[in-house]
């Protein structure tokens, strides 16, 4: 048994004694050691480590839910965390939407797990940072690189007892020229696979090719979306479309068995490995196939958006679904067919995975990344945003201007609609999200048209 | 638990030191938070929580180092000075500048935020009943989604660093809001009492019974309604009124984030971004209009951005952002301040115990102007109201940014006309201050309890006084 799960299950037991065997009471526990080295104006500027307990407590009784948490992980501290959650369910309304436990189920097999990348320490990381650095040829660069392992136990009254652990490891970094800036990310689950010499130079040629841009008016667009953009693509599409909640509420564009998207469209969330198995009201995860062929196959739920829906939970409970609804974190956008058109160049803008794609645009935009997206309606996931670390002008297949940022309003399920998607990616990099440690798998994306609404100038 | 924990403190700024550190502080921080959420006029989620730890950062050379555990006994916190020294140890594999420090007074010195009602003490069932009342309110008023929150922190911690800092601080904050939804063919509209995700203070339970959430809950409705069937905000430039809160959110995006020092020196380029603000014209370059007048103030009672003393141990003090629309101050840390050769910080902060401290805003907010929402209107022959924030976008150099409100009112010759829907506005940051042509005296200090920045992600607690104003040349309707 795993600490995490002897701590879980202690604190079922403790709501037992306290609150009686008609309690209903689902505890996670979890250790992470969360490690990040981040650098600017190319040297190490701050440097992290964190290695810390919680546990989770939700309780349902005579009729009334509260949850409760805590870091203090003592005796005295479980038992502290007890007793207010059990007092607060004494006190608050009652609950007509709770959704029950998880029966005991067990767990699908959730692959490799990395030692190395687990008990990776500060000078790894540092040494991954000094060769992105050196690989920028002078550039002035930025970023971090980060480790980070989870090990986790959950329990119920209702008699699931699950245990697992993961390890993820990520780079992202900028490099600068005459104000452009170039970018290169990587995740994955060890991080003996992130090198940042290759990150680095990928950053550097970006920067370099991303000087001198000219302004382009405002208009309809033909794109190609680098693998970068297009995990904004997904976060969002996860986040408002795909969000079981949302679905249930009505405010989600996603129609079940509809065919809302262009028919290279296959979005899966692939969580096992990436995270722990399971999710916090402990139902196994696997794989969910969101999309296929176009057609619209699911929504992440958990056990109350599920019940709301009359489906099932996928394994996407959070400690914030229930305000926020389940989201899926893990999203891959299959690949496209391969095509060996075009040669690997040594140095220039376009990534390796986009190089296809935009040898066949006649006219349009190379975009590198998105930033700062959000939501202007809800319903048709409209959105705005502007580019980032890098636009180009690409004329009969071939790079021709860089361009300055531009903002955009688009609505995203409309840019991947039926007839939409011209070309999808042959291969699909792992990225990692800039904020909070989830990860997309994304190939590049060719798109008839994106709705650029300002430039430079405004 | 102790009742204070100086001790702790102390031991890992001296395990620190031992370990090679030229400077070190400690923050041991215990946190209980509670939350509740309501939907249509039931509880949809109850949590409390409870954290505790103690966080150390150390300077080895030019080089700093961070570590964080949640225990709290001796040797765990002489463990975490000594690792945050081996990391800080490790960064100097890729060095920078020489650090230098601004000084700070050494100080021993306790504060607390005013609290009139503990909002951990006001039962549950209270709190619930308040949310059930206003979403049940505004679901009878023809919401076909009414969704209410409150929210309430209590954080005491207590600092020491090697330059002398003994510092302890109580700080409770709380709020809450109440939004309603209409459902149309393909669009949703909603509209938020008294902003969107609610209202948020350094203060008790009292702050909630300010906002009258359930009194405001039906109009809440039957304006969400109202807006299925408004028409479309116009597209073009036109003179642009902004209501107050709209007005904080925009002084947040582009002007607070702007004036961060560690974007101005590169430090956050990769992820939140720079700043299309140069060091070489502090003092000279123009901001805004003459009515442009922005203050750095952590001292506002109330205020959610306030405190007794930041992070690294600095008093609150009030400073000039932008004075009659010129450009004089940052929000500043330590470190960075010597850097750019500065000799005020003050503005260091730290999402919890396992974070570190870095540049964030405390309260940036727009001193009163002469005039008043109504002679704002009425002085206005061509243009367009705008209130309460739904969405916002900025581009990382803080300059490009767009707005989408939940309502708008045509304005002619005037006097307030149609409701619209889906305002939006966009512009150029310096080029839209420098468009403010009145400024209301009706301030109210906002809020902003989502502020995300850094990595590992944090977020922070802002206040921005704010009031109505009028811009003009604005470019509006900006849509898929």
């Amino acid at each position: 048994m795993s600490a995490e799960l002897d701590l879980a299950g202690r604190v079922v037991e403790l709501v037992r004694q306290q609150a009686g065997a008609g309690a209903e009471a689902e505890v996670v526990a979890v250790h992470s050691a969360d490690a990040l080295t981040r650098f600017a104006n190319s040297a190490i500027h701050q440097n992290v480590a964190e290695a810390t307990t919680s546990v989770q407590l939700r309780l349902h009784l005579d009729g009334r839910t509260a949850g409760g948490s805590t870091t203090v992980t003592s005796a005295e501290g479980l038992t502290s965390l007890v007793e207010r959650t059990v007092a607060a369910a004494g006190l608050a309304p009652r609950d007509p939407n709770w959704a029950g436990l998880t029966a005991p189920t067990p767990l699908r097999p959730s692959g490799a797990f990395d030692e190395a990348t687990a008990a990776a320490g500060p000078g790894e990381r540092a040494a991954r940072v000094r060769d992105f650095v050196d690989a920028a040829g002078g550039l002035e660069t930025a970023g971090f690189c980060r480790t980070t392992y989870v090990s986790g136990g959950f329990a119920n009254s209702a008699g699931q007892a699950v245990t697992g652990r993961s390890a993820e490891a990520a780079m992202d970094g900028i490099a600068r020229f005459e104000g452009a800036d170039g970018v290169a990310r990587l995740a994955g689950g060890k991080l003996a696979a992130i090198d940042g010499g290759p990150l680095g130079a990928r950053a550097a040629a970006k920067a370099r090719a991303g000087s001198r841009p000219i302004e382009l008016p405002p208009g309809h667009y033909e794109v190609v979306l680098e693998p970068t953009a297009v995990s904004d693509v997904l976060d969002n599409l996860a986040t408002w479309g795909f969000n079981g909640k949302a679905f249930a509420q009505h405010q989600s564009f996603a129609e079940l068995g509809a065919h809302q998207f262009d028919d290279k469209i296959t979005i899966t969330d692939e969580p096992l490995g990436a995270t722990l198995p399971f999710d916090l009201e402990g139902t196994p995860r696997d794989t969910l196939v969101l999309v296929r062929d176009g057609v619209t196959q699911a929504v992440s739920h958990d056990r109350t958006s599920a019940a709301e829906a009359g489906g099932v939970s996928t394994g996407h409970a959070s400690g914030a679904s229930r305000s926020w609804g389940p989201m899926a974190t893990n999203l891959r956008l299959s690949p496209g067919p391969v095509t060996n058109a075009v040669p690997e160049e040594a140095i220039g803008p376009t990534a390796a995975s986009a190089r296809a794609l935009v040898s066949r645009m006649r006219r349009g935009l190379l975009i590198t990344d998105f930033w700062y997206t959000r939501v202007l309606d809800q319903k048709s996931l409209v959105l705005t945003g502007l580019t980032r670390n890098g636009v180009w002008l690409v004329e009969d297949g071939e790079v021709t201007a860089a361009v300055s940022n531009m903002r955009f309003t688009q609505s995203y399920p409309q840019a991947l609609a039926p007839g939409a998607v011209l070309a999808v990616g042959a291969d699909a990099l792992p990225l990692p999200d800039r904020w909070s440690g989830v990860r997309y798998t994304a190939p590049a994306l060719h798109l008839a048209a994106w709705n650029l609404t300002g430039n430079a100038s405004g | 638990m102790s009742v204070d924990h100086f001790d702790e403190a102390g031991a890992a700024v001296q395990a620190a030191l031992d370990a090679g550190a030229r400077y070190a502080d400690a923050r041991v921080m215990l946190r209980r938070t509670e939350s509740m959420s309501a939907r249509d006029g039931d509880v949809e989620d109850l949590s409390s929580g409870e954290s505790a730890g103690i966080g150390v950062r150390a300077l080895v050379g030019s080089s700093w180092g961070f570590f964080a555990v949640p225990d709290l006994d001796d040797a765990a916190a002489r463990a975490a000075g000594r690792r945050a020294a081996e990391i800080a140890a490790a960064s100097a594999r890729v060095p920078g500048p020489a650090i230098d420090l601004v000084r700070s007074e050494p100080v021993t010195a306790s504060w607390a935020s005013a609290c009139e009602i503990d909002p951990l003490s006001v039962p549950l069932s209270e709190k619930g009943d308040l949310l059930v009342a206003a979403t049940a309110a505004a679901r009878d008023a023809g919401a076909d989604l009414a969704e209410g929150i409150y929210q309430i922190w209590d954080t005491r911690k207590w600092f020491v660093s090697s330059d002398g800092h003994r510092i302890d601080q109580h700080i409770r904050e709380c709020g809450a809001g109440v939004t309603a939804s209409a459902f149309g063919d393909g669009e949703i509209q909603r509209r938020s009492w008294p902003s969107h995700r609610g209202q948020y203070g350094t203060r008790g339970w009292e702050l909630v019974h300010e906002l009258a959430l359930t009194d405001n809950a039906a109009r809440m409705a039957e304006e969400a309604r109202a807006l299925l069937t408004a028409p479309l905000c116009p597209a073009g430039e036109t003179t642009l009124i902004l209501g107050g809160e709209q007005l904080a959110l925009q002084i947040h995006e582009s002007v607070g984030h702007a004036i961060e020092l560690d974007r101005i020196l590169g430090w956050e380029a990769a992820f939140a971004g720079t700043s299309w603000l140069d060091l070489a014209q502090l003092g000279r370059l123009r901001y805004g209009s003459d009515l442009m007048n922005v203050t750095i103030d952590p001292g506002i009672p109330g205020a959610l951005g306030s405190f007794g003393f930041d992070d690294e141990g600095s008093p609150a003090v009030k400073r000039d952002a932008v004075r009659d629309g010129i450009w004089v101050g940052v929000l500043a840390g330590r470190d960075s301040a010597a850097m750019a050769g500065l000799d005020y910080a003050g503005s260091v902060r730290a999402d919890g115990w396992a974070r570190l401290p870095m540049v964030r805003m405390t309260n940036v907010g727009l001193e009163p102007g002469p005039h008043t929402l109504d002679e704002i209107i009425a002085a206005t022959d061509d243009g367009i109201f705008m209130d309460i924030n739904r969405s916002w976008s900025i581009d990382d150099r803080r300059l490009n940014f767009q707005f989408g409100c939940e309502i708008g009112y045509e304005i002619k010759n005037g006097k307030r006309g149609r409701m619209l829907r889906n305002p939006t506005y966009t512009g150029i940051g310096p080029k839209f201050w420098q468009s403010m042509d009145m400024l209301s005296s009706e301030t109210v200090a906002w809020g902003t309890p989502n502020c995300g920045k850094g990595q590992p992600g944090q977020v922070g607690h802002t206040g921005h006084p704010a009031a109505p104003a009028r811009f003009t040349n604005v470019r509006v309707g900006v849509r898929a």
